[in-house]
């Protein structure tokens, strides 16, 4: 068994004259998390679909476990299960049907086919609504019983394209404690989203793509040291600093910036650290200003995107 | 097989759950197909009649004839009633016309039997809407008129009349005698055998039975339908052919529904998840085509179940012919319905263009109105259309009553056309 489950290899995928997908590779290990961020349009559901089978990539291949995704491979497909951006469910088709319908798609029948559809049931909280239909569902019902039909046949990777579009909070914390829960009974999965915290919170490894190329494959870890800061501070005071005690400040180890407005009584400093906010609020007391508001914030995975490509991951 | 199995189970059970669709798949192709039937003759019991009002403006024993003949005609329904009070109902279309027996017409009609006095007018009123009806009238009323005018003048009492005024008026001219001779003495054995008649007449106790029928048609004809129909009474059955055109033209209506659903499908998403599993386009198709054509049969099952519960329709051909036709246009509706998946942009574009489509097939076809009315020229080029042959097919092992042999160019000709649609619309699918 090959520590490699995924590998894609330089694939590319044009739309007439458009090219969608530009020689994406990554690869992904048993086991591992990968999360595939990137804004709108950026190429994430065509990368998804070429490694589900959906589309032919024109260059380049999809290797499951070694083996070519592609027309008439079928096996493959077993390997994968897919969480689709749409709500693919038969919205008049009790759940349960709909599970049995997905599991027998991937030759699951009788017994075997009930207790599994009970089992991922179970895991995503439908059991007691089995009987009732996705039309009948709140969005993140329908979220987490699309997350079951990808699970019904023990898929060894699953994929799961942005898969809490219009999804409230509360929804959105049951579908990661779902998640969280598969991660770590060992189960691989890639995760695409725009919305960064989400990858951050489930990712052990990041692909960052853009107009339809990879701009960074790389852990979180790395992705914050291409930072100059990991967080900000943010302080108002009731009287001007001083010209000289900003240029104390600015000197201070681990002040990579500071931007001074509102007649110097509002400061705004890039820090290496988090910690080191409480030793800077510490000596402005010292020096004799008196804070009236400050607020602290670790940099994230929107300020990795700008420092990559200039632009936000929502724009 | 298990996938096949499992996606035709959920077309089912996604039919069967739709419960407004259903009820409306199943009631009204019987809605239409009992009144379309109903209008045609229906089960032959209760035949529509051609109402006509007499307006009567003359007391001559002739009208009261012409009327009495007329009100006898099996065929038509005579009122009689005022001259503006019969106008006004046939403006309206509440009759299909009126005619007029003007004052005088009975004697002037009996002077015009024999040529020599001026015809005498009478007055129809008709809708231009029924112009075949009024030609149908116009020869019953002809028949009516010859008869009981000739039957008066031969043998009736105005007839003897007519013929001693005419007597006497060759007898006051010498010249006229001398010129016309044989003519009196022509309409003097005339007037005793009008004598006979008329003594004969008044000894009967009614008077009836003597009176002559006049002139008539030399013939009378032994119509024979050539239908099957009831195999008793060997009437056509009007509803035979309705339900014939109706089940057609509602079930593509259902296929339009079936190809409309996979363009929602992927519009949704959905037809990707399928294809994300391991089935191939192939499967995903031929279930599709599977599950349309197994709903088809059975809505057309249902709608011949009530045809001959309900309506009398009989199956007086074979029984394996007409599932052999139920089948074969129910694979041929189905690849009907992947085509319009495979040829539709989008759901609401696709719903247009293929009820246009569908409706030109059925009309046709001679779903709404039978094909023998159509022009030679388009009865020849309705054999292209698929539908013309389903109904055909359904008609031959319905009422006329065909045997199996009859089935076998209409189950032919739809299993060709439904491997034509299918094979151009998995063309189509392997290509977008």
């Amino acid at each position: 068994m090959t520590a490699l489950l995924l590998d894609v290899q330089n694939v590319s995928k044009s739309f007439g004259a458009r090219k969608v997908v530009d020689g994406v590779s990554f690869s992904v290990a048993r086991g591992q998390t990968l999360g595939l961020l990137g804004p709108n349009g950026a190429g994430k559901s065509t990368t998804v679909s070429m490694i589900c089978g959906l589309l032919k990539p024109d260059q380049g291949q999809v290797l499951v476990e070694g083996q070519t995704m592609g027309a008439g491979n079928n096996a493959v497909k077993f390997k994968i299960g897919l969480v689709p951006q749409d709500l693919a469910l038969y919205e008049d088709l009790p759940s349960i049907e709909n599970l049995k319908l997905f599991g027998a798609l991937y030759g699951l029948k009788g017994s075997q086919l009930q207790q599994r559809c009970e089992s991922v049931l179970n895991l995503v909280n439908l059991t007691d609504r089995a009987a009732d239909k996705p039309a009948t569902f709140s969005g993140g019902m329908k979220r987490r019983l699309n997350i079951a039909a990808a699970l019904l046949h023990e898929p060894e990777l699953l994929i799961l394209d942005e898969p809490t579009v219009g999804v409230d909070p509360q929804s959105r914390n049951a579908i990661f404690d779902s998640l969280e829960l598969l991660k770590s009974r060992g189960l691989t999965l890639i995760y695409t989203s725009h919305y960064m915290e989400e990858v951050e919170r489930l990712a052990d490894h990041i692909v960052i793509i853009d107009h339809g190329k990879v701009i960074s494959n790389e852990t979180p870890a790395d992705l914050y040291r291409r930072l100059p800061a990991q967080a900000a501070l943010s302080v108002d005071v009731h009287t001007k600093v001083a010209e000289t005690d900003v240029a104390s400040l600015s000197l201070m180890p681990g002040v990579s910036s500071i931007n001074v407005s509102d007649q110097g009584k509002h400061l705004e400093l890039a820090l290496s650290s988090h910690e080191m906010a409480l030793s800077l609020l510490q000596w402005l007391a010292k020096a004799g200003y008196k804070t009236s508001h400050f607020a602290t914030a670790k940099t994230n995975l929107e300020d990795v995107f700008l420092t990559l490509t200039g632009r936000s991951l929502r724009d | 097989m298990t996938a096949l199995l499992a996606l035709i189970k959920k077309d089912l059970i996604l039919f069967m759950s739709d419960r407004r669709a259903l009820l409306l798949n199943l009631f009204m192709p019987i809605l239409l197909a009992s009144f379309f039937g109903f209008l045609t003759g229906g089960g032959g019991k209760d035949v529509a009649k051609i109402e006509i009002a007499i307006v009567v403006l003359d007391s001559h024993p002739i009208i009261q004839k012409i009327v009495q003949g007329l009100k006898a005609e099996s065929t038509l329904s005579v009122k009689e009633l005022p001259l503006e009070e019969a106008k006004a109902l046939v403006l309206k279309g509440k009759l299909n016309m009126a005619v007029v027996l003007p004052e005088n017409f009975g004697e002037s009609a009996g002077a015009a039997f024999f040529g020599g006095k001026a015809k005498p007018e009478l007055p129809i009123y008709y809708d231009p809407s029924q112009t075949a009806v009024l030609a149908m009238v116009k020869g019953m009323l002809t028949q009516q008129v010859m008869q009981s005018v000739s039957a008066e003048m031969f043998s009736g009492k105005a007839g003897a009349k007519f013929v001693d005024q005419t007597i006497q008026n060759l007898e006051k001219s010498d010249n006229a005698m001398k010129e016309n001779g044989e003519l009196h003495d022509f309409l003097g054995s005339w007037k005793k055998f009008q004598d006979k008649q008329l003594t004969k007449s008044n000894a009967d106790t009614e008077g009836k039975s003597a009176v002559s029928a006049g002139l008539s048609m030399p013939f009378t004809t032994k119509d024979q339908a050539m239908a099957a129909g009831d195999p008793v009474t060997r009437k056509y059955n009007g509803f035979a052919h309705s339900f014939a055109g109706m089940s057609v033209q509602f079930i593509l209506f259902m296929a339009i529904d079936a190809g409309i659903g996979v363009l929602l499908a992927r519009r949704l998403g959905l037809w990707n998840r399928l294809l994300a599993a391991p089935v191939g386009l192939n499967t995903l198709l031929m279930a599709r085509g599977l599950s349309c054509a197994l709903i088809a049969s059975g809505l057309m099952s249902f709608i011949f179940a009530v045809a001959v519960l309900v309506f009398k329709v009989k199956i007086a051909g074979s029984l394996p012919g007409f599932i052999g036709v139920v089948i074969s246009f129910s694979l041929m509706t189905a690849s009907f319905g992947l085509l319009i998946a495979a040829f539709g942009k989008t759901p609401e574009a696709a719903r247009g263009i293929s009820i246009f489509a569908t409706l030109i097939m059925v009309m046709l076809s001679g779903a709404w109105m039978p094909s023998f009315l159509f022009p030679q020229w388009l009865q020849n080029f309705t054999l292209i259309v698929p539908t013309r042959w389903a109904v055909d097919g359904l008609d031959a092992m319905t009422w006329r009553g065909l045997g199996f042999d009859a089935a076998l160019p209409a189950m032919l000709v739809q299993l060709v056309f439904a491997a034509f649609f299918g094979l151009i619309a998995i063309w189509r699918f392997r290509k977008v």
